[in-house]
């Protein structure tokens, strides 16, 4: 029972740690929050059933790989819209945060109506693909569902792409260098519109591709993304904001607590009880539970 | 000489005029809220309009935090909610009491459980619970909504402002509060009505809320109380305090470094929104009949922002139109096309963000042309 727990505990942990890394690129670089986020999700998740759907009409027999594609496609989308938004909206606002979060709220609503209007104002899911629908057998008493252990392994890879473009590639040099220290990269030369523009963009894909995993997890409804913004809010606060592995280990850390409190109290309790508790952790880390910087 | 006194005139004679300018301000309003109104809306709308002007009372506090502090709150629904909630309490109490004004409590007294809310009755809560007992009386009722968001706000503001939480940080976390105590109402149904919130209360101190006369003294202590507000607020902002909180909201660290301690004066004025709007929730529970978890969470929170956004974020006049109009565009749209409500509301986020983020008092002051240097205005800084 421990372990299933445990093990429900990575399933939300997946789905957050996807969100928040996303987060916590753009706002580490750019100091935004992107309060719309949580729609980006479902823009995801709606890309991937929107994909199913095709398939099912046109191409049956491939049913089984339209996941993959469903991913590849929600990330394209969101990334396209991301990098649309930072162009006409966010980049006005980059001296105002806090209007930023109002503005992108409001780009949030519109989003939801949109999807609520034009897609399914109902939850809509995705059929499972059919080498996902098996269970890996531990014990007898101990099972896992394949399509859970996919979207763990596709969270890890995509962590580990991320860490890679951040850490091994020029794009990933250049955006750390203007995360650092603004003024001085721009006295180098280097093109920081465009930097902000492709890492915000990036970071509304990795949304997307969170997304793609939560059809695996529950059905998607407009009003989807909301319910997850604070809780990807408080990961990437509480993992500190400037660094990927922290974020990392706060999605897992959130995750588990949730799903732990979850067996003891109803799943909303538990929310607030580890959103509380995050917040009290915050008083006595203000950076964050994994930064190193000294307070400013 | 007569040049230098010239030159020392009329930047102050320009002063005085928007100085007269912004004493009418209150005038007009105080006329449109206490003569026009009441005299011209019939009873339906006067009651609507009152329910709007329970939000600009979130909206005035959000004015002095965010316009004159710099400090964004998007949890101010929690106040609002506590005021709702601690009122709800104390006419479902009494609602409890006299068995032929709730039809629930008849069932109560059948069960045995008399003076127990009917929805505690259906969810087979026996006792009341002890911090609903001192909402028994009305002299710990009105206190507790004036004193106790207040204070909890100082609390919780003292406490992150002094541990440098800040700017967006702050907002998370009032982000996150208001989010937890929408949860924490809705899980537990038993001692706060869930997600039905509390409702169906007829009389308060024994006089019935639906007569009209009572809807109509209802509405001017709801103006009297809001204009005492605004004019508080500018109290505060004309008095020293006001200015070094303008200073902080400017150069938080040139302030701190001069000595003040910008803490204590963020999470005094922090309180002080928080007090607003928790009359403002009171005063709603009171004249709409409802206390509910959908006033709390975020979205609601977040919408009070845009009341004073729309007014001006600077312009505590301004808070109480931007209030009244958002909300009236509420009414209209779901009276009319419901559906294009969720639209308007979030292209009126961006539209105000990036078009008029000195919103409607901006568009006057730019008409008066009246100077833009004054501490007031300047509305491109957080």
């Amino acid at each position: 029972m421990l372990v299933l727990q445990a093990f429900t505990g990575l399933s939300i942990f997946t789905v957050l740690m996807l969100m928040a890394l996303g987060l916590a690129i753009v706002f580490g670089l750019m100091g935004v929050i992107n309060m719309a986020h949580g729609e980006l999700m479902a823009m995801g998740a709606y890309t991937t059933y929107g994909t199913s759907l095709l398939f099912q009409a046109f191409f049956p027999d491939l049913m089984g790989i339209y996941f993959l594609v469903g991913i590849v496609l929600a990330f394209c989308t969101t990334f396209v819209f991301g990098y649309l938004l930072e162009r006409s909206l966010i980049r006005f606002l980059y001296e105002r945060p806090l209007d930023t979060m109002l503005a992108t709220w409001g780009v949030g609503l519109l989003l939801q109506q949109l999807y609520r209007q034009f897609i399914n104002p109902r939850p809509v899911s995705v059929p499972t693909a059919s080498w996902l629908q098996g269970v890996w057998q531990v014990t007898d008493s101990i099972s896992f569902p394949m399509s859970r252990i996919f979207i763990i392994a596709l969270a890890f890879v995509t962590a580990i792409l991320v860490y890679l473009l951040l850490y091994k590639t020029r794009w990933g040099l250049l955006i750390r260098a203007v995360t650092q220290n603004r003024g001085m990269s721009g006295a180098v030369g280097i093109d920081q519109n465009r930097v902000d523009s492709y890492t915000f963009a990036l970071g509304c894909g990795l949304a997307g591709i969170a997304g793609s995993s939560f059809t695996m997890l529950a059905s998607t409804a407009p009003d989807t993304g909301q319910a997850y913004i604070v809780d990807t809010f408080i990961v990437v606060v509480f993992g500190g904001v400037e660094s990927i592995l922290g974020t990392i280990l706060s999605a897992f850390i959130i995750g588990e607590i949730q799903a732990w409190l979850g067996y003891y109290l109803s799943g909303s309790m538990a929310r607030a009880g580890v959103l509380l508790l995050v917040i009290v952790v915050l008083y006595f880390r203000p950076n964050g539970l994994f930064s190193t910087r000294v307070r400013r | 000489m007569t040049a230098a006194r010239q030159a020392r005139v009329r930047p102050s004679l320009r002063h005085t005029l928007v100085d007269i300018l912004e004493r009418f301000g209150v005038l007009i309003l105080a006329v449109l809220l206490l003569l026009v109104i009441p005299f011209t809306f019939d009873m339906f709308r006067l009651g609507l309009a009152a329910k709007y002007l329970c939000f600009a009372f979130p909206a005035v506090g959000i004015v002095l935090i965010w316009g004159y502090a710099g400090i964004l709150s998007l949890g101010q629904g929690m106040f609002f909610g506590l005021g709702s909630y601690m009122m709800a309490m104390f006419l479902k109490l009494e609602a409890a009491a006299n068995p032929d004004s709730s039809s629930g409590t008849a069932l109560a007294a059948f069960f045995g459980a008399a003076g127990l809310p009917d929805f505690m009755v259906w969810n087979s809560v026996e006792k009341l619970p002890i911090w609903w007992e001192p909402f028994h009386h009305v002299w710990i009722m009105i206190p507790a909504v004036v004193i106790l968001p207040a204070f909890l706000a100082f609390v919780l503001g003292y406490v992150n402002f002094r541990n440098r939480v800040s700017g967006v940080y702050f907002t998370i976390v009032t982000l996150s509060i208001a989010a937890i105590m929408a949860i924490v109402i809705i899980g537990q149904q038993g001692y706060t009505g869930g997600i039905n919130g509390i409702t169906d209360f007829k009389t308060f101190l024994g006089l019935n809320l639906d007569t009209d006369q009572a809807k109509i003294v209802m509405y001017y202590i709801t103006v009297l109380l809001l204009l005492l507000a605004v004019l508080a607020g500018r109290f505060i902002i004309r008095s020293r305090m006001g200015r070094v909180l303008v200073a902080i909201r400017d150069q938080e660290d040139r302030a701190r470094f001069s000595g003040y301690d910008s803490a204590m004066f963020k999470a005094f004025i922090f309180s002080v929104g928080a007090m607003f709007a928790s009359v403002g929730g009171a005063l709603f529970t009171i004249q709409v009949g409802l206390a509910s978890p959908s006033l709390v969470g975020i979205v609601p929170s977040i919408e009070m922002v845009i009341y004073a956004a729309v007014g001006g974020r600077v312009s505590l006049i301004g808070a109480v139109y931007g209030a009244f109009l958002v909300n009236a565009a509420k009414t209209f749209f779901s009276e009319n096309f419901v559906e294009y409500w969720t639209y308007f509301i979030g292209a009126l986020y961006v539209f105000v963000v990036m078009f008029l983020p000195a919103g409607l008092a901006g568009i006057l002051k730019k008409l008066r042309g009246s100077d833009s240097r004054r501490a007031g205005s300047k509305t491109e800084s957080n």
